[in-house]
């Protein structure tokens, strides 16, 4: 069978699995649709959250911004698993025994205010749509590479898929789709990864092959890369580039804003009990390290990989017309670039960049791509060539980081079966994230707008039609935003961490370990805290990301004691839980009901079924 | 809050104290503000520091939370706090 044929059977065949899962696990109840009826095995809850969590980002660009970035790349590794550790000791289980069905429910209860209710609404949707976007956008973009149909027949495609499971089957059908897509997409990051590691190390866990000696006897593999890395002008892959200060803060930052994102932590209301809510923290943890400690062997070994095979044995550069063909596939798709600098016909990688800014391929009359002597794709817009320091000749490609995971199976010259695994993986990342976050949208809009606050007095039918009305809305927006992404669609990653860190994650965590904060005091808090955090990231990224509006220049140099704009959720974090302390000690104490609320869900003794009010 | 209910939290706070303080040496300690000094350390070919950044602080995570369930259960059950 040719490749394309082996992509259709199992995108194909994943599909298929998906809807049947959907027609199985229908839900009939307004439990079941938002918490799953709170049924969940702990260890399937973490599977499922582990495919929730593990986003088109994980999949596709972790490994390229490890390969590109090296040790500074740890700060995602870090910040995307640590914050479980929080969640588990810190939010998870109190949330679970409280019992009810959403995040902003909670904080409405607990600080006895529609207005807090409200605002965590409005954080919840910023966050999540946010996050949607750039999963429909990967949804599209996956589709396109590997089945050639346009970008946006596979958002439509992508968005009818989620339409069937999400809408049909809520949190149940979408719990069950997860653990199918984790399972999908954990072999297809895998597989790749373990042939990799035998090929270049001979040993086949990718966990070790990143501290063993290369096969061909040329010492360990970390620090050859660093050699080979530095003899082209690249700073040495393992040293550290930014500073301590902003590597901690963004670590932290991530890793509060992930214990703070929504649609993770409803994943743990579908878990019958609150031990149960505890181990499953754990358990998701095992799901997603399997994959990101992996990706550090697939980083450095693609990084390898990828030099040795474009500059040749003798480091001098390879004939472009002497390069494998996934060279040339993939310049097809534009994430691959080649302008010959020196005319030698060679195709050499080193620092510095070939082209200003992104490559501009030029197209012939007719539409098709223009080719120039060696049959290569003609760019407008070289650079002017010139070697940097401490390179031993100009850099004459560009590499898009996503490639790093796409076309590794390529490289490593790897079956066709496993490309194609690799194309359902992508889009089983894709789909499991934007099903998680389309129901913390659609649940937030039905239970806690319409039913909490515009109408109380609607039946459970009722409401239950709603979160479909809802969801679908949600679908539609979101392919529609992932077909026509607003301009700032890749800044706002940091907006939905920042938000989350800097105003839910406070606001919960003193909800529970503060008996004393009162509503004016969370309130307050949160809005200093999600304030200043938009603040510091509009000054440098433009006010409502509105191009040319930024206050200064988005540069190391100008950043404040040299944080960068996503590493501030941190600090909007610490500014929240100040302000609310100091306000909630100068303003009335919580009513007596409600410290007996805190002290209620502080036990786990008494945790009963999900009720809805 | 009645005497057992508060002792009960008290353990509570004082087992995620111990484990956060771990959290935070292996991943800030560790893998950031330590890195340079680690990385003189050698295990195969990976500077302690940088594997403690990129594997070492993942690995201890999961043991932190498993050890913290465990823990938890154990004192839900001594204070009779616990579920069923």
């Amino acid at each position: 069978m040719d490749l394309q044929t082996w992509i259709y059977v199992f995108v194909g065949g994943t599909f298929l699995l998906y809807i049947g899962i959907a027609v199985w696990a229908r839900a009939s109840t307004t439990g079941e649709f938002y918490v799953a009826g709170k049924g969940v095995h702990p260890v399937a809850n973490g599977m499922a959250t582990a495919a929730d969590w593990m986003s088109a980002a994980s999949f596709i660009s972790m490994a390229g911004l490890i390969a590109f970035k090296g040790y500074d790349a740890s700060v995602y590794l870090m910040g995307w698993t640590g914050g479980y550790v929080l969640l588990a000791m810190l939010l998870a289980p109190y949330l679970r025994k409280f019992g009810k069905f959403t995040v902003p429910e909670f904080i409405g209860e607990r600080y006895y205010s529609q207005t807090a209710r409200v605002v965590a609404v409005i954080c919840l949707i910023v966050a999540s749509i946010t996050y949607v976007i750039g999963q429909m956008k990967g949804v599209g973009v996956a589709f396109g590479r590997f089945l050639e149909v346009d970008f946006e027949v596979g958002v439509l495609v992508g968005m009818s898929i989620v339409f069937i499971y999400a809408v049909l089957g809520g949190m149940k059908g979408i719990t069950y789709t997860q653990i199918a897509q984790y399972c999908v997409l954990i072999f297809a990051y895998t597989i790749p990864a373990i042939f990799i590691s035998l090929t270049l190390t001979g040993n086949p866990v990718p966990q070790l092959g990143l501290g063993s000696e290369l096969a061909d006897g040329s010492g360990y593999m970390l620090a050859k890369l660093d050699t080979v890395m530095m003899d082209l002008g690249f700073k040495a892959y393992t040293v550290q580039k930014g500073t301590s200060l902003n590597m901690v803060l963004l670590t932290l930052s991530l890793m509060i804003g992930t214990a703070g994102l929504p649609h993770v932590i409803i994943r743990f209301f579908t878990v019958p009990k609150v031990r149960d809510a505890r181990a499953s923290a754990g358990w998701a943890l095992v799901f997603i390290a399997i994959l990101y400690t992996t990706a550090p062997a697939v980083g450095s070994m693609a990084r390898l990989n990828m030099i040795n095979t474009v500059n040749g044995v003798d480091s001098q550069g390879t004939a472009y017309t002497d390069l494998p063909s996934w060279f040339k596939r993939w310049e097809n798709t534009g994430l691959l670039a080649w302008y010959d600098h020196n005319g030698d016909g060679k195709v050499q990688h080193a620092a510095g960049s070939a082209f200003k800014g992104k490559p501009k391929f030029v197209a012939n009359e007719d539409g098709s791509a223009k080719r120039g002597g060696y049959e290569e794709r003609v760019v407008s817009n070289p650079s002017d060539g010139g070697r940097k320091e401490g390179a031993p000749f100009a850099n004459e490609i560009y590499v898009d980081r996503d490639i790093m995971v796409l076309a590794n199976p390529e490289i490593a010259d790897l079956p066709f079966w496993v490309i194609a695994l690799v194309a359902a993986g992508g889009l089983a990342a894709a789909l499991s994230t934007a099903a998680g976050l389309l129901l913390a949208i659609s649940s937030a809009i039905s239970h806690d707008l319409l039913k909490g606050i515009l109408r109380p007095d609607i039946s459970e039918k009722q409401e239950l039609l709603a979160g479909r009305i809802a969801m679908a809305g949600a679908i539609v927006v979101a392919g529609y935003l992932g077909m026509n992404p607003p301009g700032f669609a890749a800044q706002v990653v940091a907006l939905a961490f920042g938000l989350a860190a800097s105003s839910i994650f406070p606001a919960l965590m003193m909800g529970i370990f503060y008996k004393k904060m009162n509503n004016t005091g969370a309130v307050a808090g949160m809005l200093a805290g999600l304030g200043s955090t938009l603040i510091y990231i509009f000054i440098y990224k433009g006010w409502f990301f509105i191009p040319e509006t930024n206050n200064l220049a988005n540069t190391a140099d100008n950043w404040v004691m040299g944080i960068q704009p996503e590493s501030f959720g941190a600090v909007g974090a610490l500014i929240n839980f100040v302000v609310a302390i100091v306000v909630s000690k100068v303003t009335a104490a919580p009513p007596e009901h409600i410290q007996h609320l805190v002290e209620d869900i502080r036990v786990p003794k008494g945790a009963g079924a999900a009720s809805s009010h | 809050m009645s005497g057992s209910a508060s002792d009960y939290w008290k353990a509570n706070i004082r087992l995620v104290s111990i484990l956060l303080a771990i959290w935070f040496v292996v991943s800030y300690l560790f893998g950031i503000i330590l890195v340079d000094v680690l990385n003189q350390i050698q295990i195969g070919g990976v500077g302690l520091g940088f594997w403690f950044a990129q594997q070492g602080s993942i690995f201890t995570f999961l043991i932190l939370i498993f050890v913290y369930a465990k823990k938890m259960n154990a004192l839900d059950r001594k204070f009779n706090v616990h579920e069923d």
